[in-house]
């Protein structure tokens, strides 16, 4: 290990793409499963808001499955095991297209999205019944009344939550790394068993994070000010 | 599947345990409580800190808080690994490290937990605590902290379960945790893989969601029991129970 703290290694040859690059795949990933667990989230909490028992009770198992078990759990299942499970043919596809990404997402997606629905399902229970009743008696359809009257005040009292999951879910693309997606973490970590400069790579990866994190913070703090005014 | 767990399950469960060093779900289970019972302490400290009325207490607390709060736990793990060794100029085992990591991450949660415990009490408790003498820390120790502590319960056997569930990257620095375990059997097996993942994701889940029920049947429990005696005090109905619990550290 260097004695002297020297940032100017990280500069030095490719590392400078490496961890562009690997920002970058941080980034596609977050946004990629933060849609995927946005939209899946939503049809979620909307199945389990309906009158079905069958219905209710797959998405509640759902949410409990994905709460209660660890994310790297669910990457590994998803990486190692899913794919055994495929025909020879779909293996191969997976295997002649980089699958780490792809798999990554799904498993960070799914889990995420079980926290989304349970932070949408909280803020849809906060919503009186009545209003879903109305909506339906004025001859909207139920999909209608989900999207165009309740979901949108449920959405405005979920925000706190929904904003901490997204943080949640940025820094957990971290454990892709451990599948060999190449993002952040990944290229600190080989760049750390380069140049052995652990504390400056370390450091910068972690501003990173770090400000990536502050920045999502104070977004969803603007958004939740902005809507609690327009609210009245 | 059930070959797998007839010829592996005990290490899953203790790991080479009689002829060797323990591992599996026990040191799983053992990280995670040493992790949250040393992270208590520094948590409740954090979060008196940062409720405090000195701005140079405040201000560092916020810091950690922040910043903990803001850094994905794998990095924590790596900074762990690489400087305890540096700083205290002797290897550290992996279970070390962990368990290390586990109580600074969880402090910083924690201490959001008992800040909101003490937040949600009524104001009251501290104008009377003072009004009949005490001082801040009397307040604060005598008072506050020990109604808070209580209604905190469920959060805290919630934040139990997060600990497991971080326990697992562990294996990033080969803690012989159970996902390491898992592992183990996954790369010895070669052709199983779905299996060994869906019995690991499967032991978390059991052990997991018991605790989970656990944490929602005290919260249940405390949630009456407050109605029950807040009701003759104030002579007023219980008001209406607020929609939203507030959002836990996920």
């Amino acid at each position: 290990m260097g004695s002297k703290i020297d940032f100017s290694v990280l500069a030095r040859g490719e590392y400078p793409q490496w961890i562009w690059h690997g920002v970058l795949t941080m980034f596609e990933l977050t946004l990629a499963a933060w849609l995927f667990a946005l939209i899946l989230g939503t049809v979620l909490a909307v199945i389990r808001m309906a009158d079905n028992r069958v219905a209710k009770a797959f998405v509640a198992s759902y949410v409990e499955y994905h709460q209660n078990v660890p994310m790297l759990v669910q990457v590994f299942l998803w990486y190692f095991g899913m794919p055994a499970l495929l025909p020879h043919a779909a293996q191969q596809w997976l295997n002649a297209h980089d699958s780490e990404f792809l798999l990554a997402l799904i498993a960070i997606g799914l889990c995420m999205a079980a926290y989304v629905s349970e932070g949408l399902r909280a803020g849809i229970r906060s919503i009186p019944k009545s209003q879903l009743e109305a909506a339906r008696a004025i001859g909207l359809s139920y999909l209608q009344a989900s999207r165009l009257v309740v979901l949108p005040q449920a959405l405005r009292i979920a925000l706190p939550t929904l904003v901490s999951h997204t943080v949640l879910l940025f820094k957990n693309t971290s454990l892709a790394m451990t599948i060999g997606v190449a993002e952040l973490t990944y290229a600190t970590r080989e760049i750390e068993s380069q140049s052995f400069k652990t504390v400056e790579v370390y450091l910068l990866s972690t501003v990173i994070y770090l400000g990536v994190s502050l920045l999502i913070m104070t977004a969803g703090a603007r958004l939740e000010s902005r809507y609690r005014i327009s609210a009245r | 599947m059930f070959s797998i767990l007839r010829e592996y399950g005990v290490l899953l469960l203790v790991g080479q345990y009689p002829n060797g060093p323990l591992g599996g779900l026990a040191i799983t289970l053992v990280l995670s409580a040493l992790g949250l019972l040393l992270a208590f302490p520094l948590g409740v400290a954090i979060a008196l800190a940062r409720i405090s009325p000195f701005g140079w207490l405040r201000m560092p607390a916020m810091a950690v808080i922040y910043v903990v709060r803001g850094v994905p736990l794998l990095m924590f793990i790596f900074w762990v690994y690489f400087f305890v060794p540096v700083l205290t100029g002797r290897m550290v085992s992996g279970f070390t490290t962990m368990v290390i990591t586990l109580v600074i991450y969880q402090a910083a949660y924690l201490a959001e937990i008992v800040r909101a415990g003490i937040e949600g009490l009524p104001r009251g408790q501290t104008e009377a605590a003072r009004a009949v003498g005490l001082s801040y820390i009397q307040t604060m120790t005598k008072v506050l902290l020990p109604q808070a502590l209580y209604n905190m319960v469920p959060a805290l056997v919630s934040q139990f379960v997060s600990t497991i569930k971080e326990t697992s990257l562990g294996y990033v620095i080969s803690v012989n945790e159970v996902t390491f375990a898992a592992n183990q059997i996954n790369s010895s097996l070669m052709t199983q893989p779905f299996q060994v993942y869906f019995i690991l994701a499967a032991i978390y889940f059991c052990l997991c969601f018991s605790l989970t029920r656990l944490a929602r049947f005290l919260e249940r429990r405390i949630a009456t029991r407050r109605e029950g005696t807040f009701r003759p005090a104030t002579g007023l109905a219980p008001a209406a129970a607020g929609p939203i619990a507030p959002e836990q550290a996920a």
